[in-house]
């Protein structure tokens, strides 16, 4: 049977052409209206066109990590780290020993295992930048290039950082790299290079752009896992807050008061 | 009458020199044949605004998109980069920064050594797309002893 055929037939009625557009216009139109109703979106509209004004504090961006739910061996989140930053570009330099080149290469995200002596308990969880509220790596920047922008991502902004690497000293989460070669290949919208530090940026131009996610939460529930939720801490009802008041978690150093974006649960 | 034909053949010469000599003004703008630029009658803004300002353009935004987030100006050193690109026999992006692109062809001649490329791309790459540099164009940036020396003086 023709489908064009039984369309036909409903035109006859109804005069479709221009009808079918002005269904799918309100259909689509209701659809956002129901979405700006619901509590808490209102706040925080998501759209796909670059970002016009200034990022304020109405937004903290965060993300809860399941370790029970980071699988062993699994390392998605990193490779999609490294594809979406350009770090997968990386080149060894000439004369470099491979030891050299695991310590030094750019990390973003990886991948810790943390064993519990006593009982012998592993936990695998991935480690990044933990966009601390009270950042020790903005405290000691002495050219103010490591910053933390007002929706609560701490991030280097490349211009006027000198590269003497201070913050890395001050994280204590081990989460900043330092480019020692020059980068002959990047990414439009993860410019990088050579004399200075980097980090986990919570994948700013997406959310820039309209964005609600990473690039790391994005292929952990590609994969099935599901151990990364991200979104926005202050919106009581975005999932990452809600998974927040619903499970116990805990800030890695937590004895240091940094009040961490990123929290985890079952460690 | 006489007057009047001399009259007009003048007025026809100058109207024939005003356009050569706009077309001359034309082939001068340094814009590499083959890039999107090439095919625009002007730029973003006005040429000569450009050619004198676009520095200032770029530099003051910076902080904006970099602290503030604002990402949606018509000013973008990505878009001047999609814009200007050119492309080889191959179709590969030659890096805008390269002998004899666009923005070399100026800042060659006025010896101003710009470090925009130590950080940002010099072709218009994607994570996913079929835009990432060749291996042939890839170092580039390497290709600019100038750079890599102010780059090295960076280093502690």
């Amino acid at each position: 049977m023709n489908p064009q055929h039984h369309n036909n037939g409903h035109d006859n009625k109804a005069e479709a052409p221009v009808d079918g557009g002005r269904r799918t216009f309100l259909g689509l139109a209701a659809g956002l209206t129901a979405a700006t109703v619901a509590p808490g979106v209102i706040l925080h509209t998501v759209s796909a066109a670059p970002r016009s004004e200034a990022v304020t504090d109405a937004v903290r961006w965060g993300m809860l990590i399941d370790t029970a739910k980071c699988a062993d061996g699994c390392t998605e989140c990193v490779k999609a780290c490294d594809h979406e930053n350009g770090l997968d570009l990386q080149v060894k330099p000439e004369g470099a020993s491979e030891d050299l080149w695991d310590r030094q290469r750019a990390v973003w995200i990886r991948k810790v295992q943390v064993q519990d002596n006593l009982t012998g308990h592993v936990v695998n969880l991935p480690m990044m930048c933990q966009h601390c509220e009270h950042p020790p790596c903005v405290d000691v920047c002495p050219t103010g290039a490591s910053f933390k922008r007002a929706d609560g991502i701490v991030m280097v902004d490349r211009h006027t950082c000198i590269g003497c690497r201070y913050c890395m000293m001050a994280c204590p989460y081990k989460a900043r790299s330092f480019i020692h070669q020059v980068v002959a290949e990047k990414l439009t919208l993860a410019p990088r290079g050579k004399g200075c530090v980097e980090s986990c940026n919570l994948c700013v131009h997406r959310l820039d752009n309209g964005g609600t996610s990473t690039a790391c939460a994005d292929a952990c529930a590609a994969s099935g896992h599901q151990a990364i939720v991200f979104g926005d801490l202050r919106d009581p009802q975005s999932p990452v807050s809600k998974a927040l008041q619903a499970k116990a978690s805990r800030q890695i150093r937590e004895d240091l008061n940094l009040n961490t974006g990123v929290r985890y649960t079952n460690i | 009458m006489a007057n009047a034909v001399v009259r007009g053949l003048l007025a026809v010469a100058g109207l024939v020199w005003a356009l050569g000599a706009q077309q001359a003004a034309a082939g001068e703008n340094f814009v590499t044949p083959g890039s999107k630029a090439a095919g625009l009658k002007n730029c973003v803004e006005d040429t000569n605004f450009m050619v004198r300002n676009h520095m200032e353009l770029i530099k003051h935004q910076r902080h904006t998109v970099v602290h503030q987030g604002i990402r949606d100006s018509k000013h973008t050193l990505a878009g001047c980069i999609d814009c200007h690109v050119s492309r080889g026999a191959d179709q590969k992006p030659i890096s805008v920064y390269s002998e004899g692109q666009f923005c070399q062809r100026c800042h060659a001649f006025t010896a101003v050594d710009v470090n925009c490329f130590g950080c940002h791309a010099t072709v218009p790459t994607t994570a996913s797309g079929p835009a990432r540099l060749s291996g042939e164009f890839g170092p580039d940036v390497a290709q600019t002893p100038a750079h890599g020396a102010a780059a090295q003086g960076n280093t502690p």
